[in-house]
């Protein structure tokens, strides 16, 4: 009957029932990561002895000096914001559309399929996705084939690539959340808007974009927050440009300075959390 | 609102291009796959499975291959453990900060992987290297573990909200002991939805790299880092080509498989 005992404990004491669901994973989630992103914001302020290549436990603000000071670091994150802006504008611009097309012209078999089809390369390995496009970047690839015809030279590997391939990459994390958005929009709306004389133009300014700007936010966060974080695809299809992710990346590994590599993580960090922010505070992440 | 048939027409053509625009380019890299020529260049004059023959054979391809299996199994059983512990507490109990967990439990996806990776980086080593324990297979599975806990937790506290507590709640009432409870009703309601976030997680963490490259180290080597590291040299191409298209195959399964055992709601978790 031990059993028993330790269950009808169980079922009187709830809060010690929540403390032993709550411990294990609160330790890991605290320990491996919380902890570690501690130490990573705390090693931004170490230096590395340029004689022996050891971190110094020693706080300074050199790493900050030098990311301000020097012009290249400053091109390198303007640059790295504007390719975020682009692919989230490009992506909100193409996705709108689809979803629309999903949500509110198929018939409820075909939408499912739809989703089906849009989320499927979602989870197709992201560094296949990213190769793909090497592939149809290359001096010999698919793009170049296709445009021979018409005397149009493809513009190869560089930013232009890069940005296309990252709106590639992402789309999907638009399409879907402003594919819920509009499902949960009802028909009657609509009617109700073209009823009161809306043109069908007027009616998506004033009734569908305002309803989804939320779900729009939503999908841009992904858009944003992953754009700012890659360096894979710039090495891949990116040509000999560079965006912030790769000064962290070329600093851990062949520089070996990670002090200085946390130091540049802490921008895309700053730039999400007040992204977030702004957008917590506009309310428009309280559906999701 | 009238959506009018030129308006339909036009959209659907949009979605038409858009979706050629999703998978041509995935297309391309499985008949690459199948191009005999050493040298790439499109569009390849004949098919042959020559490539295919030879990848198997390949020691590094296969040992890369099981680092990235060892690695997406770890990180499954310890996020679908931890995963699910946090979706009881927030689906069954009131308490405080609950929101501040939840946020918690997504922060590692929804910041870019290079912050997670960076930062385990210098935590591992600060504070591992000191103790003599180095980077490895154990530190790529706590960097997957510690992201793949989302994915397991969406799966598993939508469906919890779904079959509500009064289930449970008749249980009890009528006798049942807490481990009866969980083994006659809750499991076998949830079953289905755990082995879906399983799936996922351990789909999302073979694919992963950028986690990979920070918590590694030099002697191990996952099946994505392999084809980074030879992504850029020329006479590998070929293989590359035919791992690409065996991981782009590979994912559809689990994820096909986790959206039927779901219903249809589990493959958007990773949003």
């Amino acid at each position: 009957m031990r059993e028993n005992r330790v269950s009808t404990w169980l079922y009187r004491h709830p809060k010690s029932r929540l403390a032993m669901l709550l411990s294990a994973p609160l330790t890991w989630l605290a320990v491996a990561y919380l902890g570690s992103l501690a130490t990573m914001i705390f090693s931004a302020f170490w230096s590395v002895d340029s004689f022996t290549g050891n971190i110094v436990h020693q706080l300074t603000l050199t790493n900050f000096r030098i990311l301000f000071s020097q012009s290249v670091y400053g091109v390198i994150a303007v640059r790295s914001l504007g390719i975020a802006l682009f692919v989230t504008i490009v992506d909100a611009l193409i996705a709108i559309p689809i979803a629309f097309f999903m949500a509110k012209v198929l018939s409820p078999k075909l939408r499912n399929f739809a989703v089906v089809i849009i989320i499927l390369p979602l989870w197709a390995s992201y560094l296949v996705k990213a190769y793909a496009w090497r592939t149809m970047f290359s001096d010999s690839g698919v793009l170049a084939w296709f445009f021979k015809p018409f005397h149009i030279a493809t513009p190869g590997y560089g930013l232009f690539a890069t940005a296309i391939t990252l709106c590639y990459l992402w789309l999907p994390y638009m399409i879907l959340p402003i594919y819920a958005g509009l499902e949960r929009l009802p028909d009657s709306l609509l009617e109700a808007s073209s009823d009161l004389g809306a043109s069908a133009g007027k009616t998506f300014r004033r009734v569908i974009i305002p309803m989804i700007y939320p779900s729009i936010i939503a999908g841009s966060l992904f858009t944003f927050s992953l754009t700012l974080g890659d360096y894979i695809v710039v090495k891949i299809v990116g040509g000999k440009s560079q965006l912030m992710a790769n000064v962290v990346y070329d600093n851990v590994g062949t520089a070996g300075n990670l002090p200085f590599a946390a130091a540049a993580a802490l921008f895309p960090i700053i730039v999400i959390l007040g992204y977030l922010t702004f957008v917590r505070r506009s309310g428009a992440l309280e559906n999701f | 609102m009238k959506i009018s048939r030129r308006a339909k027409w036009i959209l659907g053509g949009l979605t038409f291009l858009v979706l050629g625009f999703i998978y041509i380019p995935l297309a391309v890299v499985v008949i690459n796959s199948f191009n005999p020529s050493r040298t790439f260049s499109w569009p390849p004059t004949s098919l042959s499975t020559v490539w295919w023959s030879k990848v198997f054979a390949n020691p590094d391809v296969t040992s890369s291959l099981f680092t990235s299996l060892k690695a997406g199994l770890g990180a499954t059983v310890i996020s679908v453990v931890l995963g699910s512990c946090i979706a009881f507490a927030v689906a069954r109990y009131k308490f405080f900060a609950k929101n501040t967990i939840s946020l918690l439990v997504v922060l590692p996806i929804a910041l870019p992987g290079i912050v997670t990776g960076i930062a385990l980086n210098s935590a591992f080593n600060t504070l591992l290297q000191p103790l003599g324990i180095g980077l490895g297979l154990a530190t790529v599975i706590i960097g997957h573990a510690t992201f793949c806990i989302v994915i397991v937790y969406n799966n598993l506290l939508a469906r919890l909200r779904r079959i509500g507590g009064t289930l449970e709640e008749a249980s009890s009432d009528l006798g049942a002991s807490t481990f009866q409870t969980f083994a006659y009703v809750t499991f076998p309601m949830i079953r289905s939805a755990l082995v879906a976030g399983g799936l996922l997680a351990f789909a999302l963490s073979f694919d992963e790299i950028v986690v990979t490259t920070f918590t590694s180290g030099a002697s191990v080597q996952t099946l994505p880092q392999w084809i980074f590291n030879n992504l850029f040299r020329p006479n590998q191409a070929p293989i590359v080509n035919v791992v690409a298209t065996i991981l782009l195959i590979a994912f559809m399964l689990p994820v096909w498989l986790s959206q039927r055992l779901s219903g249809g709601s589990a493959a958007s978790s990773r949003l």
